[in-house]
């Protein structure tokens, strides 16, 4: 037996902690520019497209599609049960790519172009965005 | 162009061992390559009034060294940091601000003897939003927009084997290459995958080693009596984009390649057709395609069945990654300064595995996750005065 150690867990600054609120209460959270009335990520003090700082925090639809992944077979630590597991750059439905994990593929495996959803994993008192794929065959 | 003073490394060295060193620490890495460069130059400590280090700081390995320097660069950006220092060298060589930069790597990768890692904090970027998602090393951040790539350009897993399969003609030709024995495409293709879709073969080594270089003007060469071996810097760039590769503009095509390569071609005023020999780092095998790609070699797309036909191999008309590259012949984890070595060899003729005729060669560096990237394009002083840089 080599010995386990948890998956690890983010820590918020104050700068994020409205983005692990929002996941906490189930919802995708994403910092949204005022200015020029587009989502962005991550989360900065000022818009990067337009350097605005009128900036606040809105829900997102939680969906989008699977822009690329890499299918893990080596577990970084507390993802042993997990392999292979997907690692993917989510293209959300509000225009900005998220990393994070697609769950549910046995073989490590998902369409390019899937539509996937958001579901949040309880990870010590933190909850962690993954995504499943929502349709059988993508479009 | 204004006539700017000609730059030239004059000292090249790697470490004494390469590969496992279990009794050597980081600094010591550090300082047994700085002093093998020196002798290269046939200098001394006294002969160095600047230091450029990443992996200890630069005022450790300065004065480990007896160096007090008066020109100082710290720069890390990860593996392409070297790239950085000697650019950063040569416009304070010309700007008066040193006259001898000794540029130093060291790194017990492997052995992790005397490293002092930076674990990355839980509360950064990609402590809250990489990590953890099962992301601890760099494979699956340079890999992330690998199957976009391949489902856009059409890139075959065979292709991508013949990355690895290619260098390992280079480094069996190649004494100090950690992995010398044949290697197929099947072979690869029944490895196991790391990060699929990249299988063992496809990603770097990790090993113990280090290497330095010595920059000064070519005029102070020329009075030094170094002019021989000494090799022109014609050429440089580096550009750096985001803190993880999830939030690249676009993680198939990095900026930093374009933006990094073209600096170098523009004042080096020579274009892709004018390169001789080029060393891309290749921490992982599809990142040679990307260089040869943005880098202006081949149409984008091309560089998988550009290598596959064999024409970066040994008799290829564009030899890549002669020493077999941090696939095949080391990677300590700072690799870029080994991608330098080797094409000053190639320039020198000193190569073990010697390209003929190498008037001018290309060095370009990746760090990070597609964070960083650094090119410099190295060749004789013949070819400095043909490019109209001599003094």
């Amino acid at each position: 037996m080599t010995e386990t150690q948890p998956k690890e867990t983010p820590r918020p600054t104050p700068q994020t902690q409205p983005f692990w609120d929002g996941a906490a209460a189930g919802r995708l959270d994403l910092p949204y520019c005022q200015a020029c009335s587009q989502y962005f990520w991550y989360p900065r003090l000022a818009c990067p497209q337009c350097g605005s700082r009128d900036v606040t925090w809105r829900t997102t639809s939680g969906t989008g599609s699977v822009w690329s992944y890499v299918t893990m077979h080596r577990a970084a630590p507390g993802f042993e049960a997990d392999v292979p597991y997907v690692v993917a750059l989510i293209e959300l439905s509000e225009g900005p790519r998220l990393l994070s994990n697609v769950v549910g593929s046995a073989d490590g495996s998902v369409s390019l172009g899937a539509d996937v959803t958001v579901e949040f994993e309880r990870r010590a008192d933190m909850s962690i965005p993954v995504f499943r794929v929502t349709d059988s065959e993508p479009s | 162009m204004t006539t700017a003073q000609t730059v030239a490394i004059v000292g090249a060295s790697e470490s004494t061992d390469l590969g496992r060193i279990p009794g050597v620490s980081s600094l010591e890495l550090h300082a047994d390559s700085a002093l093998n460069a020196l002798a290269d130059a046939g200098l001394t400590a006294a002969d160095i009034d600047g230091i450029a280090a990443v992996g200890e700081w630069a005022v450790h390995v300065g004065h480990y060294l007896g160096i007090l320097p008066r020109y100082v660069d710290g720069t890390d950006v990860g593996g392409a940091s070297f790239m950085f220092h000697v650019r950063h060298a040569s416009a304070a060589i010309r700007a008066g601000y040193a006259d001898a930069v000794l540029v130093v790597h060291g790194q017990s990768g492997r052995s992790g003897i005397g490293e002092t890692y930076s674990r990355t904090a839980p509360f950064s970027i990609r402590g809250q939003f990489e990590r953890p998602f099962g992301v601890v090393n760099a494979a699956p951040m340079y890999a992330l927009g690998l199957r976009r790539y391949m489902a856009t350009y059409g890139l075959t897993p065979e292709q991508l084997a013949s990355v690895p399969v290619a260098q390992r003609q280079w480094a069996s030709r190649t004494t100090r290459a950690l992995r010398r024995e044949p290697l197929t495409v099947e072979d690869v293709l029944s490895s196991p995958y790391i990060a699929e879709p990249l299988h063992k073969p496809e990603c770097c080594l990790v090993t113990d080693g280090g290497g330095a270089v010595v920059v000064m003007s070519y005029e102070r060469a020329s009075a030094l009596g170094l002019d021989a071996r000494a090799v022109c810097v014609l050429g440089t760039g580096e550009a750096v984009e985001a803190p993880t590769a999830a939030a690249m503009a676009d993680p198939t095509s990095p900026a930093t390649f374009r933006i990094a390569g073209g600096s170098a071609f523009a004042e080096a005023e020579l274009t892709p057709a004018d390169i001789d020999h080029v060393m891309i780092y290749d921490a992982f095998a599809h990142l040679p395609l990307y260089g040869l790609e943005e880098l202006g070699f081949v149409p984008r797309g091309e560089a998988g069945q550009f290598i596959a036909d064999g024409n970066t191999a040994p008799g290829g008309r564009l030899p890549l990654n002669t020493n077999g590259g941090g696939l095949s012949y080391t990677h300590t984890g700072r690799y870029g300064m080994f991608a330098i070595l080797e094409s000053v060899r190639q320039v020198r003729g000193e190569a073990e595995a010697q390209v003929p005729g190498v008037e001018i060669s290309l060095a370009h560096g990746v760090g990070g996750q597609f964070t960083s990237s650094g090119t410099l394009i190295l060749g004789r002083s013949e070819a400095a005065a043909k490019a109209g840089r001599d003094q």
